[in-house]
């Protein structure tokens, strides 16, 4: 269960049901039972001898060919809805695509000086997208490392019981909303960052990134931490997931050669599940990039600047938050558009994550 | 190297659960001994106590001493991780490293074990492991490709290479051959016979007459009901026990009437 | 081969062999060092240092501490071993740290507002800056409440749900029931997943750019968050729902078939029921993950002051906006603080919701647990 909250994922591929196969599908005949697999005759022998006496409520009770043809109609008319419903995500993830694109189409072809900052949409786009990355970025690196050292703590050190209390604090992590994180972030952890920023702008100040302190704390760099709070559950259960299914025998061969702990963990689970990390993580950048809330209300916007712990940069998202409210005409197909650029970047992130996740399930499944 | 095992009033525990009863036996060195046993007898439960693997499951522990050349492995000055670089192990089933090649899983627990470990020194290493677990010949053009490509006699003899290479004092087998076709079984078991002239070797084994083949004693343990722990019931040499056991539940399992 | 076999050199005589044996270790000093490091860290608090300050310190101190003195007592291989461990345990406090800071946040700045039965029973219609400046200077009662947002997020969350179970089951039944492989349920299970990566705000987006379509440029109701919504969370529904349906034994549904029981029989009258509590435990959380979106909504609902029942008609307000608008954009910017204490309260009220359905979620998983027979 734990696992669900967090996007419903496991990397695990499932035993598929021989049950499910084949014949099913192919609605040869009106009674199903006598076409499942290769004890079909059996099974037809069943149906016969088993027909009468058939439960589970009174209204199945009907004539052999009244049943017939109602089962084939009910048959017919729920897996069709299943069928249907299935499609339907098709449809919906193609919806998500024509709609924004019908609704951005006027930035393409409007004049530069009508798109904001008169330079043309990619100008307009180009320094959101920067601030993105680099937000999201930021929390992934800060996210990973300790994502992995709870997820190992959780699968490998942890007493039973407080594996599941700690299960149960990253469900948390993971359902608080994310406005929730962004309140925080502005009253808590903004003024806590207010000493390090001007630290680092004292000892590091020749660098770019830390050039002159903000006074309020609310930067780039405050709402990447509160991003790495918030992409930690993602990337802590995909990683345990993973650590959990190292074979058993794997492990104690390591140990019986004579292994610490920590060395078994080395020589047997990172490798097995280093893929399967890499997955998690980049399914935690995707969670970062499409973040919104928490970044909107941290971040004072302004333009881009390699700054990041002063005032200013913003992420798409969070543009679109901020702005969408009043937007109208060619500002709103504007917005529309940058987040047509989000939904883009975050669906290749994804699935070049799911597909790393995916393929170390089938390459676990065969030991 | 190979040392002499003492075990004296073994018990062992899974929490509360008491899974089997005082134990005591002596294992000789350069010499297989078979376990053998019911379900649930504990025989492997006393294997892996023998180089304190049932300790990875939290809440186990032993009363009483198991001596391996006249030093107690439960000592506190002993390490468990140092014990089982000791007392080599073979599993069920083979599980070499999948993410490692023929060669690396060879050197893996010399490279755990060791600070250093030359090249020369590994080729030889390597080498000598692979002869020593009969599997040189068959694999040594493919040192670099992964275990996992072996057939499954193969890795399992492998499994068994990478034990000896970091020379235990002792080697456990658990039911080594139960995953394998006879063709494979038989050259683990001539292997068996081999590696008996230079390690201790302890096998715990479902098939009685692989223990009658392979071993040169044999421990007969069971356990009275469901629930209760397992103890030993005879301890002879080989021969006795398949022949003129003392016991007549031994001779009532040898003979097949249960179990 | 036996002979080569005995013929082997002793690690001990191969030159460029170096063993590194493991000494014998307690994890006493392990707990001696943490305890340690606790009380320094409670020490250095007392004498003044910043709380965040004394804690990352001292358990700085307390890594680098276990690892010399295992180094120096058993060795190199067990002092990683222990620091290693010492590292995991610090990751774990770090989960914790925020997940607690935060609670308590919105406990102490929501709390007491929350559990007004004035805040919960009044909108904000008519609520200005002024009243916020009494409530400040002449310690007038604090007005305005969010009972237009607890009804617009039980009406929009609802239809959510309405639209989105449905879906998400049969979709799960086609993929478990009817096609558990070949292409076109590969490529499903990987879009659904792909799918649970969409950012919230491009499903608000998507919502609103539909309603322009169907219904004119600007429009914006109940039911287009609710479409949004459930962009959100029909994913969550067919993963949950998928990996329950695949738990239920294959023995029920032969059986079921074995007496000729219609297939779409069998999955609603044995299936279903079997994995009942699993199902309503996935939706339960499903629903805890989309209660609390605030940019979807933003986007395809727009925001109202006064009561809203209607999904159909105009904007409508929800807790997490609710939030959202009053925290970013206090009702009167020189008096603030009446309107973050009604975002606090809010927020309050949201993570309670989150709380409690997880926590039945885990009950109902817990206690309705397999049924054999429906």
């Amino acid at each position: 269960m734990a696992a669900d909250s967090l996007g419903g994922h496991r990397g695990r591929p499932y035993p598929s049901p021989s049950i499910t196969e084949g014949p099913m599908s192919t609605d040869s005949t009106s009674a199903d039972a006598v076409t499942l697999g290769s004890e079909g005759p059996l099974r037809g022998a069943t149906t016969q001898a088993g027909g009468p006496a058939e439960p589970p409520s009174g209204e199945s009770r009907a004539t052999v060919s009244g049943g017939r043809a109602r089962r084939r109609l009910g048959d017919t008319i729920f897996k069709g809805l299943s069928i249907s419903s299935a499609l339907l995500i098709l449809v919906i993830l193609a919806g998500v695509a024509i709609f924004l694109i019908n609704r951005a189409w006027p930035v393409f072809g409007a004049a530069p000086e009508e798109i904001s900052g008169g330079q043309g949409f990619f100008s307009y786009v180009w320094p959101l997208v920067v601030g993105t990355v680099i937000a999201s970025v930021i929390a992934m690196v800060l996210a990973a490392p300790v994502a992995v050292g709870i997820a190992l703590f959780i699968s490998h050190y942890s007493p039973k019981r407080l594996s599941a209390a700690l299960g149960f604090v990253i469900d948390l992590l993971a359902a608080v909303p994310s406005v929730i994180y962004g309140m925080w972030g502005w009253t808590v952890l903004a003024p806590l960052m207010v000493p390090s920023f001007v630290w680092l702008s004292e000892n590091l100040g020749f660098l770019p990134f830390f050039e002159t302190a903000s006074r309020t704390g609310r930067t780039l760099l405050t709402a990447s931490i509160v991003l790495a709070v918030m992409i930690l559950p993602i990337i802590t259960s995909v990683s345990r997931e993973v650590f959990l299914q190292t074979p058993r025998l794997q492990e104690e061969a390591a140990l019986a050669l004579g292994a610490t702990k920590w060395e078994m963990i080395r020589t047997v689970v990172w490798p097995f599940g280093k893929p399967g990390v890499i997955g998690g993580t980049m399914l935690g950048l995707g969670r970062a990039l499409g973040e919104t809330m928490a970044v909107a209300i941290i971040l004072s916007v302004g333009g881009f600047s390699w700054n990041i712990i002063n005032a200013g940069n913003s992420t798409i998202p969070s543009e679109i938050a901020l702005n969408f409210p009043e937007a109208s005409g060619i500002r709103l197909a504007e917005l529309v558009a940058a987040g047509l650029v989000l939904f883009v970047i975050t669906f290749v992130v994804n699935v070049v994550a799911r597909y790393i996740v995916n393929r170390r399930a089938e390459f676990s499944g065969a030991n | 190297m190979a040392k002499r095992i003492d075990v004296k009033d073994l018990n062992i525990y899974y929490g509360d659960f008491h899974a089997v009863k005082d134990v005591t036996m002596t294992i000789e060195p350069r010499s297989v001994t078979a376990f053998i046993g019911p379900s649930g007898c504990g025989k492997s439960t006393v294997l892996r106590t023998l180089n304190r693997m049932h300790e990875i499951i939290p809440g186990a522990y032993v009363k009483g001493t198991v001596e391996m050349g006249g030093k107690d492995l439960y000592s506190k000055d002993t390490d468990p991780v140092d014990v089982r670089r000791r007392v080599g192990m073979v599993f069920q089933r083979p599980n070499p490293f999948p993410t490692m090649s023929i060669r690396e899983n060879v050197l893996a627990g010399l490279r755990l074990n060791s600070k250093r470990l030359s090249k020369s020194a590994a080729d030889e290493l390597v080498e000598s492991s692979l002869r020593g677990a009969n599997l040189w010949q068959e694999v040594k053009d493919r040192l670099d490709r992964p275990g996992s490509g072996l057939s499954g006699g193969q890795q399992q003899r492998l499994c068994i290479a990478r034990a000896i290479a970091v020379q235990p004092e002792v080697i456990l087998m658990d039911e080594p051959c139960s995953a394998l076709d006879p063709i494979s079984t038989l050259a683990i078991e001539d292997l068996i016979n081999e590696l008996k002239e230079e390690y201790t070797v302890v096998i715990v084994t479902h098939n009685m007459q692989q223990a009658a083949r392979v071993s040169d004693r044999t421990a007969f343990f069971n356990l009275e009901a469901t629930g209760l722990p397992g103890e030993l019931v005879e301890m002879n040499d080989t021969r006795i026990i398949f022949s003129n056991p003392h016991k007549t539940a031994t001779e009532d399992y040898i003979s097949g009437r249960f179990g | 081969m036996s002979t080569q076999a005995l013929r082997r050199r002793r690690l001990d005589d191969i030159e460029g062999v170096e063993l590194n044996p493991v000494r014998a270790s307690s994890n006493r000093a392990f707990q001696v060092l943490a305890a340690l490091a606790v009380i320094a860290a409670a020490v250095l608090r007392l004498a003044g240092v910043n709380l965040a300050l004394a804690a990352v310190g001292s358990y700085l101190a307390f890594v680098v501490l276990v690892h010399l003195v295992y180094r120096v007592r058993n060795g190199g291989r067990v002092a990683a071993d222990k620091t290693a461990k010492a590292v995991l345990y610090g990751t774990f406090i770090v989960a914790i740290v925020p997940l607690v800071s935060l609670l308590g946040t919105v406990i102490a700045s929501g709390g007491a507002t929350a559990v007004n039965p004035d805040y919960l029973l009044t909108s904000m219609r008519g609520v200005t800056g002024v009243h916020d400046r009494a409530t400040v200077e002449e310690g007038a009662p604090l007005i305005g409440g969010a009972y237009h947002a607890i009804i617009g997020t039980l009406i929009i969350t609802g239809l959510a749900a309405l639209i989105s179970v449905p879906i998400g089951l049969f979709t799960a039944v086609f993929l478990v029931e009817y096609r558990s492989k070949g292409r076109l349920a590969t490529a499903i299970r990987f879009l659904v997943d792909v799918m649970t990566g969409i950012p919230s705000i491009v499903a608000g987006l998507f919502a609103f750019a539909l309603w322009a379509v169907l219904f004119g440029v600007g429009t914006k109701n109940g039911f287009s968050g609710a479409v949004a919504l459930s962009v959100l969370m029909i994913p969550t529904v067919v993963r949950s729902a998928e990996e329950m349906l695949r738990i239920v034994p294959n023995e029920l549904r032969e059986a079921a078939l074995a007496l000729g029981v219609p297939k779409w029989r069998t999955i609603v009258r044995v299936v279903l029921p079997t994995a009942a509590s699993g199902l309503a435990a996935g939706v339960t959380l499903a629903i805890a993950r989309v209660v609390g979106e605030t940019a979807p909504l933003l986007v395809a609902v727009g925001v109202t002051q006064g009561i809203n029942v209607n999904p159909g008609d105009g904007p409508m307000n929800t807790l997490a906006v609710y939030a959202y608008n009053l925290f970013k954009y206090p009702r009167n910017p020189g008096y603030p603080d009446p309107s973050l204490d009604r975002a606090w309260a809010a927020a309050f009220l949201l993570i309670l919701v989150v709380v409690l359905l997880n926590l039945s979620a885990r009950l109902i998983a817990r206690f309705f647990a397999p049924k054999t027979t429906g």
